[in-house]
């Protein structure tokens, strides 16, 4: 017997799977008008506006403005997609039933996660691009080493982990209405007062309390590889150690539906 | 497949005590009202809920602890969404494909469920039947052993709902088993090898449709009344037919008699009318439908 339906159930590879769900969740992610304003536009306009004002009241010290504020810009960038467009899209999957049909797919968990974090990589690799590109032409300089490189790509990596856990504790815990407020609220409030785009010296006495925020942790991290050419231990710990609370958190408290 | 199933949530028993098979190869139909344990039941199958007692075996395997070797083996069709608000409908089926090792051929799929139409109408703005039939492709895209679908043609248009039935028609005739949660009676009797009524949570009565409804070769007449029925109606009513005939009261201005119909009982009917001053406004005499069956079971209708 051998119908159009005659059974022939079967995952597909792993490998194939994860592929699929990432390249699945980046279109969705880049078809969303308002993930893509936040993904570039805003850390753009930040980096441009940030020059100009710089330019105009001598803001800060010694550095080139533009060396100054594109590690930082990239770590807002990174930010935006790990936290706020996750947990806002992860809110949404909960609410359309998206995860529980995925539930009952041959995808397991641990793969939608892998294919997430895919997703993540994809668009801040993007992100780097865009951003990074606009940077070199408004005479962005970084300093270019092994430690620099190593050191900012491991706090984008670490960044991203710590990030898109906290993204994940929001997105499975509250309604998406209240997720998708939340996660703006808390990314425009990192943003001005996180000590993300911004170094910490500028916060004066607030820093010292300020440097243990995921925020500070991934501005500072990247703003110590590319700026000061030194590898970022104490900001990667920080991050870390966030990831591994907001794993623990996440685990526990995750509402599926 | 399932034992004395119990799932109770805070003070309300979803299910309790419930037994029941599903052969395989057949069309099962799991029928009842609006929360009967009809979903709670299917969602412990499919593994999103453990059995809190008694036992689940879902072609085999404990469908909670062995989760991840049963869900390649089977198709679910959730009530309502399971896709992403922003997707196109072909390329979430597409997607749904993709993690199937031998998937169907979609754009089949496609043109036997009428999704071409869809075309890049996102997600969210799709009608409930265009959702309906997107879930229902998602659901056998992955050649499945076994698909469970929730409601299929709830919301659909007659035309929908013809393609859905013959889809499900098709699956059985090529070998693959489908069970179906309805509170269509009409779905349940044309699709149904058998058909499992519950209500309340426990199960009613089991048989093919045929056993449920002619076997007895009982017939039923519908009296609908013009003014309410005095409270004492069924039972004068049932005094006046013997112990041959069951009466019972569907609402306060019709009654349901199963028994023979023959013109004996229904010159009865109409003398009881006399003689009561109840004036029919009308008398119906049909086959026993599911509908009945259940009314008669739980003395309660299935769609109020």
């Amino acid at each position: 017997m051998s119908g159009t339906f005659t059974p022939a159930p079967g995952a597909a590879p792993l490998t194939v799977m994860v592929r699929a769900q990432a390249a699945m969740e980046t279109r969705l992610l880049l078809r969303n008008g308002e993930q893509v304003l936040l993904a570039v536009i805003i850390p753009l306009l930040v980096l441009v506006g940030g020059i100009v004002a710089a330019g105009r009241f001598d803001l800060i010290g010694t550095s080139r403005p533009v060396d100054l504020l594109t590690p930082g810009v990239l770590a807002l960038a990174v930010m935006s997609t790990s936290f706020t467009s996750l947990a806002i899209a992860t809110g949404f999957e909960r609410r359309y039933g998206v995860l529980k049909r995925l539930g009952a797919s041959p995808l397991p968990r641990s793969g939608l996660l892998a294919g997430k974090v895919g997703a993540l990589l994809v668009v801040e690799a993007l992100q780097v691009v865009v951003i990074g590109g606009t940077a070199l032409l408004l005479g962005w300089d970084p300093v270019l080493s092994a430690a620099s490189l190593s050191g900012a790509l491991v706090t984008v990596l670490a960044g991203t982990a710590a990030f898109a856990s906290l993204g994940l504790l929001l997105a499975g815990a509250l309604r998406a209405e209240a997720t998708l407020a939340a996660a703006n609220l808390v990314y425009l409030l990192l943003m001005a007062g996180g000590a993300v785009v911004l170094p910490l010296e500028s916060y004066g006495g607030a820093g010292d309390l300020l440097a243990l925020l995921p925020s500070a942790a991934l501005g500072e991290g990247l703003r110590t590889a590319l700026l000061d050419g030194a590898f970022p231990a104490g900001q990667l710990l920080v991050l870390a150690a966030w990831a591994v609370l907001g794993t623990v958190a996440t685990t526990r408290t995750f509402k599926w539906e | 497949m399932v034992d004395d199933l119990r799932m109770t949530y805070g003070e309300t028993a979803a299910v309790d005590g419930l037994s029941l098979a599903v052969p395989r190869g057949s069309v099962t139909a799991v029928l009842g009202p609006n929360g009967a344990g009809k979903t709670t039941t299917l969602e412990t199958c499919e593994g999103y809920r453990r059995a809190q007692s008694g036992s689940v075996r879902v072609l085999g395997l404990d469908p909670h602890a062995r989760r991840r070797e049963l869900l390649p083996r089977i198709g679910v069709m959730l009530q309502t969404g399971g896709a992403w608000s922003g997707v196109h409908a072909v390329e979430m089926l597409r997607h749904v494909a993709a993690l199937h090792a031998h998937p169907q051929d979609v754009d089949m799929l496609v043109e036997r469920l009428g999704l071409g139409s869809c075309g890049r109408t996102p997600y969210r703005r799709l009608s409930g039947g265009q959702q309906q039939r997107l879930g229902l492709a998602m659901a056998v895209v992955g050649r499945p052993e076994l698909v469970f679908v929730d409601e299929p043609t709830a919301g659909m248009d007659p035309q929908a709902r013809r393609a859905t039935w013959e889809l499900l028609e098709e699956l059985r005739a090529d070998g693959v088993t489908v069970v179906l949660t309805t509170h269509y009676m009409d779905e349940a009797e044309r699709l149904a090898d058998l058909v499992h009524v519950i209500d309340h949570g426990r199960l009613v009565t089991s048989g093919t449709p045929y056993e449920l409804t002619r076997g007895t070769g009982q017939s039923t007449i519908r009296l609908v009344v013009t003014e309410p029925f005095p409270p004492e109606a069924p039972a004068s009513l049932q005094r006046t037919l013997g112990p041959d005939a069951d009466v019972r009261a569907v609402n306060a201005q019709s009654l349901l008699i199963t028994g023979p119909a023959d013109a004996t009982t229904l010159a009865k009917v109409s003398a009881w009318c006399e003689e009561h001053g109840v004036l029919p406004e009308s008398l119906s005499l049909g086959q026993r439908t599911l509908e009945d069956v259940f009314l008669q079971l739980t003395g309660r209708e299935l769609v109020p």
